[in-house]
């Protein structure tokens, strides 16, 4: 469903993607690792669509399109959904109205009837129990004087009830103590289904423990240096990013 | 590039003018101007004598320059201060009314017939000088609320008037205040008998067409003892090069156990993106909690106008009153607004709260600028102001003056500040959602005004909503 061949992306001049190569099928989750200031996060966010990060070469496939000629927000519309390593508060929007504006702007984009009061609750309700959250929730401003781990699984939620095809989650384990991680593990394993993919973006091996990638990739200065699967992930807990950069150096002279 | 760079203009819905045969005073003013207003209005001896001291003395004043806003000289000379549509000389019904001014109305969205109206509003409509229409009167009366033009009260209920007309604002007041009191062409009068919860919300809409004319309105609301009333102004404008003066006096006057809220949702043209034309809104509001146990609560949405400089004010005089201010104001493109109020408890046990919440955009440039006075006879006062500001881009400003004059050392007073601005991390948020930037920022503003908005009257509330959204149009990329 995702086709990224040799993507170049800079930020004010610098270049943080040095010609970066992916394929995501449906149905499969794929991990990316490595140090901090490898590149990992502007990947996430030049596949949502920030404007401060400039594309300079290569190109992004996603269901048969062009991913890079569409704005966020019809990103977003086509079935992308990122999940923040920092998610945003919005003083005074409630979650549940700022879910349902949302919502109601991608059913438009597909032509749909919006979704109703009633309706709107239901299908909400629906998913604040598969993902075991309390209602209050839904009356809270977004995001505002939410603990780390409330912030994290309100993202989870917001992608339940999207329903993405594609899920990019941006270091979601970060911040978060065991029982969270479990929390927010157990949410992503829920709406993991054959149709969807994910793009799990982390710097520890120990959320693989929760949800099992397909595949495992090291990103290092902005290239994907090394595929494997989850034994890869192991390694790299074990003995660091160390190893690889030797490899890489060795492979360069 | 940056998301929240690129500022276009939105167009202004309002900014039609209507093709009726207008009446107009001789342009400038003079003692003789004066005269001809209050000819033109068949008014008795006295109110014209009041007109003509409160002229002599705005001679003797200076044009006001301690505001925080920037704009040319208004030669007082170049105005018309009268204009009025040139209709039958009275109205008795609907069906007399031109058929282009019903039109105009239409267009604005002000339900005046009767069958069409919202349920209980009562619509007085201010068109240029003239009150065109009072809908609802006959059902007002039965309760004994009198809702009329100022025109008629002073022709009609000249006691009411003699008695409260400049007892909260006098024309000494301030320059504006004096030009209003020489000059006034019309205006509302309310006033709610004792024990009377007025049955429906009242409202005016205020509107100004002609070319180069100066709107002087006049608004006197009374509720006695044990009263209640919820009243609601509307304002726009045609679009027009030129900048045209409104400047009105609001009086307030709550009597024991009465309460009166006041809404106001202002929508003057605000001229183009440049700064060019739009309204200089210089308006003086005030009311006074004379009675024990009475109180009075501005809600202001300030969408419009050039300039707008006002600061709606309570006098906590009766023991126990509530002064209340909530206020939303926009300044987008290049508007500037210097606006709050003023608290001013004397009573004992009085209680004041105020919320603004100012948004700036574009160039737009904003001042919320609040007194707090606590005088030496008002035991245990009590104050809560909370000032806000949102900015839109890095091109605008927000500023906040508050000041506290406290001589009782029992009087509790909160002040709360707060600055923020909409980011683009907040709008990349939202989009990455499926919700527009443009969407993005009338969520986020929306949520941002909610403590005012749900003070509002629901339908009010809905119109506010979607101004905001309108005069932030283009705000972002």
């Amino acid at each position: 469903m995702l086709s990224i061949k040799n993507l170049h992306a800079s930020i004010g001049g610098n270049e943080i993607l040095k010609g970066i190569s992916l394929e995501v099928k449906a149905g499969e989750v794929h991990a990316i690792m490595g140090p901090n200031g490898s590149g990992k996060s502007t990947l996430s966010k030049v596949l949502a669509g920030r404007e401060e990060y400039e594309v300079t070469a290569g190109s992004v496939e996603y269901l048969g399109k062009n991913l890079l000629d569409f704005s966020p927000e019809d990103r977003a519309r086509e079935g992308i959904f990122l999940a923040f390593q920092y998610p945003v508060e919005i003083p005074g929007v409630t979650n549940i109205m700022f879910l349902r504006t949302a919502l109601n702007e991608i059913r438009k984009y597909h032509g749909k009837e919006p979704l109703e009061g009633p309706e709107f609750l239901k299908l909400v309700r629906e998913k604040t129990k598969i993902l075991d959250l309390d209602d209050s929730l839904l009356k809270r401003p977004v995001n505002e004087g939410f603990s780390g781990g409330e912030k994290k699984r309100n993202e989870i939620f917001q992608m339940a009830v999207l329903e993405p095809k594609l899920a990019i989650l941006d270091e979601t384990d970060s911040g978060l103590d065991i029982d969270a991680l479990r929390a927010v593990s157990d949410g992503i394993n829920k709406l993991k289904n054959k149709d969807n993919g994910i793009i799990m973006v982390t710097h520890y091996q120990r959320l693989l423990d929760y949800i099992v990638p397909d595949f495992v990739h090291v990103l290092l200065n902005g290239k994907i240096v090394k595929s494997g699967t989850r034994e890869l992930a192991l390694e790299l807990e074990e003995k660091g990013y160390d190893w690889i950069r030797e490899e890489q150096k060795e492979e360069v002279v | 590039m940056n998301e929240i760079e690129q500022f276009t203009k939105s167009e202004y819905k309002y900014g039609f003018s209507t093709d009726i045969e207008q009446e107009m005073a001789p342009k400038g003013l003079s003692e003789d101007t004066v005269r001809f207003i209050s000819a033109k209005k068949n008014e008795p001896q006295w109110m014209l004598d009041y007109r003509l001291k409160a002229y002599r003395h705005w001679l003797t004043m200076k044009v006001p320059t301690w505001q925080n806003v920037h704009y040319p000289q208004i030669d007082f000379q170049d105005i018309y201060y009268y204009a009025a549509p040139k209709v039958k000389p009275k109205l008795n019904s609907l069906d007399e009314v031109d058929p282009e001014l019903l039109d105009t109305f239409k267009k604005l969205g002000i339900p005046l017939e009767e069958q069409k109206l919202l349920a209980n509003v009562a619509v007085d409509a201010v068109f240029d000088s003239v009150s065109v229409t009072t809908t609802f009167k006959e059902a007002l009366k039965e309760k004994g609320v009198i809702f009329c033009s100022f025109s008629e009260a002073v022709r009609e209920h000249s006691e009411l008037i003699k008695q409260y007309m400049g007892s909260v604002v006098p024309y000494t007041d301030n320059y504006y205040a004096a030009l209003n009191a020489a000059v006034f062409s019309d205006g509302s009068f309310v006033y709610i008998p004792k024990g009377v919860r007025c049955p429906m919300e009242l409202s005016t809409y205020f509107r100004i067409n002609a070319e180069n004319t100066g709107q002087f309105e006049r608004t006197l609301i009374i509720a006695d003892d044990g009263a209640y009333v919820s009243y609601l102004e509307g304002c726009t404008a045609p679009k027009r090069d030129e900048n045209q003066l409104h400047a009105a006096v609001v009086e307030l006057i709550t009597n024991e156990n009465a309460e009166i809220k006041y809404s106001t949702v202002q929508n003057w043209y605000a001229g183009d993106e440049n700064g060019k034309g739009g309204i200089y809104n210089f308006v003086t509001k005030r009311g006074i909690c004379k009675g024990n146990n009475s109180k009075i609560s501005w809600t202001q949405v300030e969408t419009g106008s050039a300039i707008t400089w006002k600061y709606p004010s309570c006098i906590l005089k009766g023991d126990n009153s509530i002064g209340e201010f909530y206020s939303v104001a926009v300044t987008n493109n290049a508007q500037q607004a210097d606006t709050g109020t003023k608290m001013i408890h004397l009573g004992r046990n009085t209680k004041s709260t105020i919320v603004s919440k100012g948004i700036s955009a574009g160039r737009g440039n904003q001042t919320y600028r609040g007194l707090v006075k606590v005088s030496k006879a008002a035991e245990n006062a009590r104050n809560h102001s909370q000032c806000d500001s949102l900015l839109i881009g890095d091109k605008c400003g927000a500023h906040t003056f508050p000041y506290f004059e406290i001589s009782n050392p029992s009087a509790k007073i909160e002040h709360e500040a707060t600055t923020s601005k909409i980011g683009d991390d907040q709008l990349f948020y939202c989009q990455s959602r499926g919700i527009s930037a443009e969407e993005a920022v009338s969520l986020i503003v929306n949520g941002y005004c909610k403590d005012v908005f749900k003070e509002l009257p629901m339908e009010f509330a809905m119109e506010a909503t979607k101004l905001l959204s309108i005069s932030l149009e283009g705000s972002v990329g």
